[in-house]
């Protein structure tokens, strides 16, 4: 099944003409019929549009890199007069006036973008039940959640609906549906990928990268994403590595720290094996494993829920019913449509984080908790900073458990945020990191977290890639 | 009791960029509504700000021109309120560490010297206009239409210390302001365009009296005059309701400039919380000393440099200096004409005098005439050589000013050269003394003021081309012979 | 920790129905409990973090682009009137 190729098997394919880009789109669409009813992964596909990047492809011939590919799109990054929702009712009608960066850039790659994918309502949440419209459900278990908020973009590299994806990654969304999912997701250095055109969720942690269905992909994807932008202003202006370099199955002399505190009570014990059997397997291949303790975790979680929701309240401001979107019929007066645009527009999850961090900016409350917050992010930063001093790499579980069920946890909020509890560390400190499967439990996959110090992509692909490489986890794909 | 008036002013001017503050749309008043907008002016989700270079170096121009401090490192902030005129409902500023502090402007009142502090200036974005339909404003509107042109078109705040102590303080304040801002080249300064806005806080305390009274904001003052005149009418209303032992409402008051009196705007069912943070779509500002002095560089000299340059070097009169700098255009073509021409008394005179009076006549500025300042300079030193006379001078400049053509072609084509060849003159001077036998008598008979008739005969029949002094000298021989 | 639901949703402009207000209050007093676990740390000489990566001076140079798709933005809008977005009467 040609839906199942990695891009980079793809790639090989279309440059020696053994198949046509038209085939392989076509091949993913059928996929997509076939499953999509299923899974849900998406919100817009858009077939035509795909089939016609991909007759251009062909009609080309020149099949360098990632020219030809179909790949989709997570539903937060902006697509010139293709629906862009956010899986929001609030953006249900909005067509963007321009592209986002990266959707330039894969244009100019030549790939083929398919459709736009489900996530949690403006990426908040960790398993797209947030989403306004439907929840995507995890191609290895139709009961449990994909992850979130990137869900969509994960189930559908998991089930073969594309061949790569983006997603987008503010406190785990793009390592942690990777996770669920039984794919390999990546989320790049804070500033290593420009956010414009990418709907922000929170400023300061927000970053674009891949989700695919194995290390290489993921490398080739990022050669095509990273890369300075005038247009972002935290985008960074040093050179982007040609990442398929880091590409090498060695991980001799590497030292790399287990983050012990997130191998505690509050993990799996199946995670934890996994965890512990990857380790081992690192080890036999040369590299140095330690135990490594950062402290600060403990408190990252709470740093994150008033960081991320004060810049979210902010950034959500402008979904007003003036400009774009929504617009309540009921607005006798600009009070009231903004009340009710507002009541009706967003979900629940949406409208509790902007309330909490409006809350936390406000008045009386803001040293208390945004700006107590800011300093604590700073200790994270710290923590991670003396541990970089031993470590080339971290390790850790990237989710405390395999997928839950769905619904499970849609009662409890801070539960959900406490899930997140391995990745939200990382966005706080800017870092890259990277999840890769590493084992099932029950059916479901297991991921392997690896952070890397700011820039530092090249290390964890190549930790990523030596595991997978003397591994097999990666070729498991679920069955629908 | 005897009153002490407290006033205090908050000033917003937009910087002359050609782009706005944080994209590439045009900041060109006067286009139709929404075509000059972006998807960043107009808060399309997923956008992100760039911050405009030469609207940074126009306000540091301007903090440095106002003797404050650069600070180190300052950052901007979001001002967070839901308004239809702000598309991102948020406005990008600075809060608690802006560009600049502590700065003074010196200004004179009454010939009095006075030092205003300077609390701040800072940055920020300028939001939308709003039209009204159903009324003239907001009250009794029955729908709104937003034009975002204007959305993101830089403006600087500048924040003034409460140091200003009557409405007439405030006024030479805004004056002495507006003329620095227009002089350094970074705001059209023009209250009447809006380019130049000024908010004022008033408060007033028993002569005396250390603590600061209850102040109230006024809002939409247009021009200096009404700077003047809502300050005077909301001094009297605060004198009025604290004489009668009332208390004054901490409130936003409008200017009404028909009424000329102040009006309470209705407040708020909420206090205002602005929800400041620090934008974390934009890097801090971090200026280095060598960006520093280069942003001095293009400041040049201050007007008040200038003005004790032109007392002391040139010993103009201060008469002459104030009304030489009384805008930018004019003082440069004063140093223009200087550089070529070493005379500034003499420059100083004929810009005073007839250039400004057919710049009058004519309701032109400086900046639209043709005539060069080099071109000034060759007739004045025509007038020096003797080729022409002061007197006719005077027409040669208005031919010049308006035709355009230059002084040599005017004065070579209308022939006025002035005629110093003393055979000519005596020729005319004979033809003179020939039609005019009866003043020749009068003369020759003892009435001496009777020359001066001659001469004048003689000046108009040469049509003025004729040196007077050397003409009457030559009548005084002619007629002693 | 007890919050003024109304007030906060009033400077959200979020409209919230009775039971939104109730469970909001409840949930969001929970999560700040849990977040004053902050406050057993100790950070009186710690510098905030805003950007995780440091920069400064990021400019872009005094040019206009205009923008080609204007048009498309007041496609967007949900009411317009003479190239104008329209919003309904503003009472504060």
């Amino acid at each position: 099944m040609l839906n199942n190729l990695t891009a980079h098997e793809a790639h090989s394919l279309l440059a020696s003409k053994k198949i046509s880009s038209v085939e392989l789109t076509e091949a993913v669409f059928a996929q997509i019929e076939k499953t999509e009813n299923k899974l849900k992964a998406y919100v817009t596909l858009t077939k035509d549009e795909a089939l016609k990047r991909a007759k251009a492809a062909d009609n080309n011939g020149n099949f360098t890199g990632l020219a030809g590919i179909p790949i989709a799109i997570k539903d937060n990054m902006c697509t010139k007069g293709i629906l862009t929702t956010c899986s929001s009712k609030i953006l249900a009608n909005y067509l963007p006036p321009y592209d986002a960066t990266i959707v330039e850039k894969l244009a100019a790659a030549g790939a083929a973008p398919i459709g736009k994918t489900n996530l949690d309502e403006f990426a908040m949440g960790s398993s797209t039940e947030n989403s306004g419209f439907h929840t995507t459900h995890n191609p290895w278990d139709l009961n449990t959640v994909p992850g979130g908020s990137s869900g969509g973009s994960a189930a559908a590299v998991a089930s073969g609906e594309c061949i790569l994806a983006l997603g987008s990654d503010t406190g785990g969304s793009i390592r942690q549906p990777a996770s669920f999912c039984g794919v390999v997701g990546l989320k790049p250095t804070y500033g290593r990928v420009s956010r414009y055109g990418l709907v922000a969720f929170a400023s300061s942690l927000d970053q674009i990268g891949p989700l695919a269905k194995d290390v290489t992909d993921s490398a080739w994807l990022m050669n095509v994403l990273a890369g300075y932008d005038p247009k972002d202003s935290t985008s960074v202006d040093i050179p982007v590595p040609d990442y398929r370099m880091a590409l090498v199955n060695d991980v001799k002399k590497f030292r790399i720290g287990l983050i012990s505190d997130l191998m505690g009570k509050g993990t799996d014990e199946a995670v934890k094996a996994a965890i512990k059997d990857a380790a081992r397997k690192l080890e036999s291949l040369g590299a140095i494993v330690e135990e490594v303790s950062l402290p600060t975790f403990e408190y990252a979680v709470p740093t994150y829920y008033l960081i991320a929701p004060a810049e979210a309240s902010s950034n959500l401001a402008r979904f007003d019913g003036v400009k774009f979107g929504h617009r309540s019929s009921d607005a006798p007066d600009l009070l009231t449509m903004y009340y009710n645009t507002r009541r009706e527009g967003f979900g629940a999850e949406v409208k509790r984080r902007i309330m909490l961090g409006t809350y936390a900016l406000s008045a009386g409350y803001y040293d208390a908790y945004y700006l107590k917050a800011l300093k604590v992010r700073t200790l994270i930063k710290q923590d991670f900073e003396k541990a970089f001093k031993h470590f080339d790499v971290l390790i850790s579980p990237t989710a405390p458990s395999p997928a839950f069920k769905i619904g499970e946890k849609a009662a409890d909020p801070l539960s959900m945020y406490l899930s997140d509890i391995a990745t939200i560390p990382v966005n706080l400190a800017g870092l890259p990191a990277i999840s890769l499967p590493c084992g099932f439990s029950g059916g479901l996959p297991i991921g392997l977290q690896i952070i890397g110090e700011a820039f530092a992509e090249e290390k964890l692909l190549q930790v990523a890639y030596t595991y997978e490489q003397n591994t097999e986890w990666h070729k498991r794909r679920p069955t629908l | 009791m005897k009153y002490e008036t407290i006033i205090g002013l908050e000033i917003h001017a937009q910087l002359l960029t050609e782009s706005k503050m944080f994209c590439a749309c045009s900041t060109k008043f006067g286009a139709k509504p929404n075509t000059n907008i972006c998807p960043v002016c107009t808060g399309q989700p997923g956008v992100l700000p760039v911050m405009n270079q030469k609207a940074i170096e126009l306000a540091i121009k301007t903090a440095l021109a106002l003797n404050c401090k650069i600070e180190k490192s300052s950052v901007f902030a979001r001002k967070n309120y839901f308004y239809p005129d702000l598309p991102k409902d948020f406005q990008i500023s600075q809060y608690e560490l802006p560009l600049a502090t502590l700065g003074h402007l010196d200004i004179v009142v009454e010939g009095k010297k006075k030092r205003i502090g300077i609390t701040r200036v800072h940055l920020e974005e300028d939001a939308g206009k709003l039209v009204h339909k159903g009324a003239a404003r907001i009250m009794g509107a029955t729908e709104s239409l937003v034009d975002y042109n204007r959305t993101g078109v830089p403006l600087m705040e500048i924040v003034s210390e409460p140091d200003l102590r009557s409405p007439a303080e405030a006024k030479a304040f805004m004056e002495t302001l507006q003329h620095l801002l227009q002089f350094i080249g970074v705001c059209d300064a023009k209250m009447e365009e809006g380019s130049l806005r000024c908010d004022a806080n008033i408060s007033l305390r028993p002569a005396g009296e250390q603590k600061f009274g209850t102040k109230t904001e006024v809002k939409n003052m247009n021009s200096f005059k009404a700077v003047f005149k809502a300050l005077k009418a909301e001094e009297k209303r605060h004198e009025e309701v604290l004489s009668e032992g009332g208390k004054i409402n901490q409130e936003t008051r409008f200017f009404d400039d028909i009424t000329e009196q102040t009006i309470g705007m209705r407040s708020k069912e909420y206090a205002h919380d602005y929800r400041y943070f620090p934008e974390p779509d934009l890097v801090p500002i971090e200026p280095s000393a060598d960006w520093l002095a280069k942003i001095k560089n293009t400041s040049g000299e201050l007007p008040e440099a200038k003005r004790d340059r032109f007392l002391n070097e040139y010993k103009l009169p201060e008469a002459d200096a104030e009304v030489l700098l009384a805008t930018p255009a004019l003082t440069a073509y004063f140093e223009e004409c200087l550089k070529l021409y070493d005379h500034p008394k003499t420059i100083a005179n004929w810009l005073m005098g007839d250039l400004t009076a057919y710049l009058k006549t004519n309701n032109l500025a400086i900046e639209q005439i043709n005539l060069t300042p080099a071109q000034l300079v060759e007739m004045l030193q025509m007038i020096d050589k003797g080729t022409i006379s002061g007197k006719l001078a005077k027409t040669i400049l208005v031919e010049a000013l308006k035709s355009g053509k230059t002084i040599k072609d005017i004065v070579a084509e209308q022939g006025l050269t002035q005629i110093s060849d003393e055979g000519e003159i005596k020729n005319i001077i004979d033809e003179v003394i020939e039609k005019n036998p009866k003043q020749v008598g009068e003369f020759r008979s003892g009435k001496d003021a009777v020359v001066m008739f001659l001469v004048g005969q003689v000046m108009k029949l040469s049509k003025g081309r004729a040196k007077p002094d050397a003409v009457q000298k030559l009548l005084r021989q002619k007629l002693g012979q | 920790m007890k919050i003024d639901v109304e007030a906060v949703a009033k400077l959200a402009r979020l409209g919230l129905s009775p039971e939104e207000k109730k469970l909001f209050g409840e949930q969001l007093s929970r999560i700040l409990d849990h977040a004053d676990t902050l406050k057993k740390l100790n950070t009186d000489k710690v510098e905030p973090t805003s950007h995780a990566i440091p920069m400064k001076n990021v400019l872009r140079e005094d040019k206009v682009i205009p923008c080609a798709n204007v048009d498309d933005i007041l496609l967007n809008a949900p009411q317009a009137e003479e190239h104008m977005f329209k919003v309904p009467r503003i009472v504060e």
